[in-house]
């Protein structure tokens, strides 16, 4: 007697399974077909670094080139900071920011050391380059490129 | 009309019959599978909710005619220890049966390649051969794991033949026919599903196992025997087992229809299109069941067969009989 109500608890539980199948059949798609579409990226998202652009001169960055980052990245990875005091001005101004990708690991110290803000994770979700130097990045060459539009 | 009749003329309306049959039945079976392959990496496809095949043609309908082109040109590899004649035979061997079957299908009141008395003896009979080629193919290939997938095949099929068969039984004692034909006739009036639910039950467990299907496809499970039986066989060979794979799928569903959901008695459409409809419900029914069920364990698919088919299918056959005779 115990084998079929066994038999029939089983094969309930068979029909329950396809009804779970054929829900999800008739239920819309939640993939998104990549290289068409793309999601969009969370802002929690941590992506190499990239530069704050300043809010008064939106082709300048924020930078005052102090060298907390530099300093305090656990990896090396920020490998050099070059900046010039333009004239009529306090503070210095970044020119070169190279940070070597290869070995950081978006730990963000970085961004939260800066006393300026000058730094958050760029959305950049797939970088892509046939040898180590690709990743090399110049963050300020972004906003020479910006100040050359202008 | 009129080359038709010269046709006959010459080589007489037996014949004639057979080869246009033919055609049919090979036109039938290729598009069968052409459906078939898209249907299941959509029904796949769409019960893991994502979209499938859509790259190639509207819907990607055109992918499968590009998967078979694809086979078309691959190169045909034979193991080096191989049984060779073995080898070659199986996979020509496994699409006969598979096309002697649909000689006796109902498909419509006049569409039927031949009415053979011993319909269903016919398809069973052949259908059981089916085996024999997947054992050879196992054999043949000089492979473990193709003779391990192709000897679980042949215990897998000795054991749900009869209740294949026991399954079938009472509609015949119902129908007093072994008639495909006499037996969609009989079922003018009510569908014989309705007088006989466990036979159905029991006959669509057992075909689905027959044509090695999961949830009890052991011959072939991947992640155990890398493709059991067809490993070694590469191109249009791998693309015959293929079809004959999809071909029994559409068969045991065309017999399932026949015997359990009146053929190709229906109201208002066309017969043909009555008999599709329940055919391709049938094989969404069993893509359906390979995407929710996990596959079963040996010493679970033998009992489920000895254990509680064959008895339920006994007693079911007793009574039958039983009540008719009263």
């Amino acid at each position: 007697m115990t084998s079929v109500v066994e038999i029939v608890k089983g094969f309930v539980s068979l029909i329950v399974g396809m009804g779970v199948t054929i829900k999800a059949f008739f239920s819309p798609v939640v993939t998104v077909q990549y290289p068409r579409k793309t999601i969009n990226i969370t802002p929690r998202f941590r992506g190499h670094t990239k530069l704050v652009a300043d809010s008064e001169r939106p082709e300048r960055t924020k930078c005052i080139v102090c060298g907390m980052c530099e300093r305090n990245c656990p990896s090396k990875s920020i490998k050099k900071i070059t900046g010039e005091k333009l004239e009529g001005e306090k503070k210095k101004t970044a020119t070169q920011y190279i940070l070597d990708f290869t070995t950081c690991s978006q730990c963000g110290i970085c961004v939260e050391t800066c006393p300026v803000d000058a730094l958050e994770f760029s959305a950049d979700y797939n970088p892509v380059g046939y040898k180590r130097e690709d990743f090399h990045y110049d963050l300020v060459k972004e906003f020479e490129k910006r100040r050359q539009k202008l | 009309m009129n080359e038709l009749k010269c046709i006959i003329s010459i080589i007489g309306e037996e014949t004639t019959r057979a080869v246009i049959g033919l055609v049919g039945v090979m036109i039938l079976v290729v598009v069968n599978a052409l459906i078939l392959t898209w249907a299941e990496r959509k029904v796949a496809g769409h019960m893991q909710r994502r979209i499938a095949a859509k790259e190639v043609g509207p819907f990607g309908l055109i992918q499968p005619i590009a998967d078979s082109l694809k086979l078309l040109c691959k190169e045909l590899i034979t193991p080096h220890h191989a049984e060779r004649p073995l080898f070659y035979l199986a996979p020509t061997l496994i699409f006969l049966p598979v096309l002697v079957s649909f000689v006796v299908i109902p498909f419509d009141a006049y569409l039927q390649v031949k009415d053979i008395n011993v319909g269903i003896l016919v398809i069973l009979a052949f259908s059981s051969l089916s085996v024999l080629s997947i054992l050879i193919a196992g054999w043949g290939s000089n492979n473990k794991y193709s003779l391990i997938g192709s000897i679980r095949s042949v215990a897998q099929n000795i054991a749900y033949e009869i209740p294949l068969l026991l399954s079938l039984l009472p509609i015949i004692i119902i129908a007093q026919s072994f008639s495909l034909r006499d037996i969609v006739e009989a079922q003018k009036g009510l569908w014989f599903v309705v007088y006989q639910p466990f036979a159905f039950l029991i006959f669509f467990t057992a075909s689905v196992a027959e044509t090695n299907r999961t949830p009890f496809d052991l011959p072939e499970a991947e992640s155990e025997l890398v493709a059991g039986f067809h490993t070694e066989y590469s191109g249009m060979r791998f693309a015959l087992f293929f079809l004959a794979e999809y071909t029994n799928i559409f068969i045991v569903s065309a017999i399932a229809t026949t015997f359990f959901l009146g053929g190709y008695n229906g109201p208002i459409l066309p017969g043909i299109i009555w008999f599709f409809i329940k055919t391709y419900f049938l094989v969404f029914v069993i893509l359906w069941m390979r995407w929710t069920f996990p596959r079963v364990r040996f010493d679970q698919l033998l009992n489920l067969s000895w254990k509680i088919l064959i008895p339920v299918a006994l007693v079911n056959l007793i009574v039958t009989g039983g009540i008719l005779k009263l």
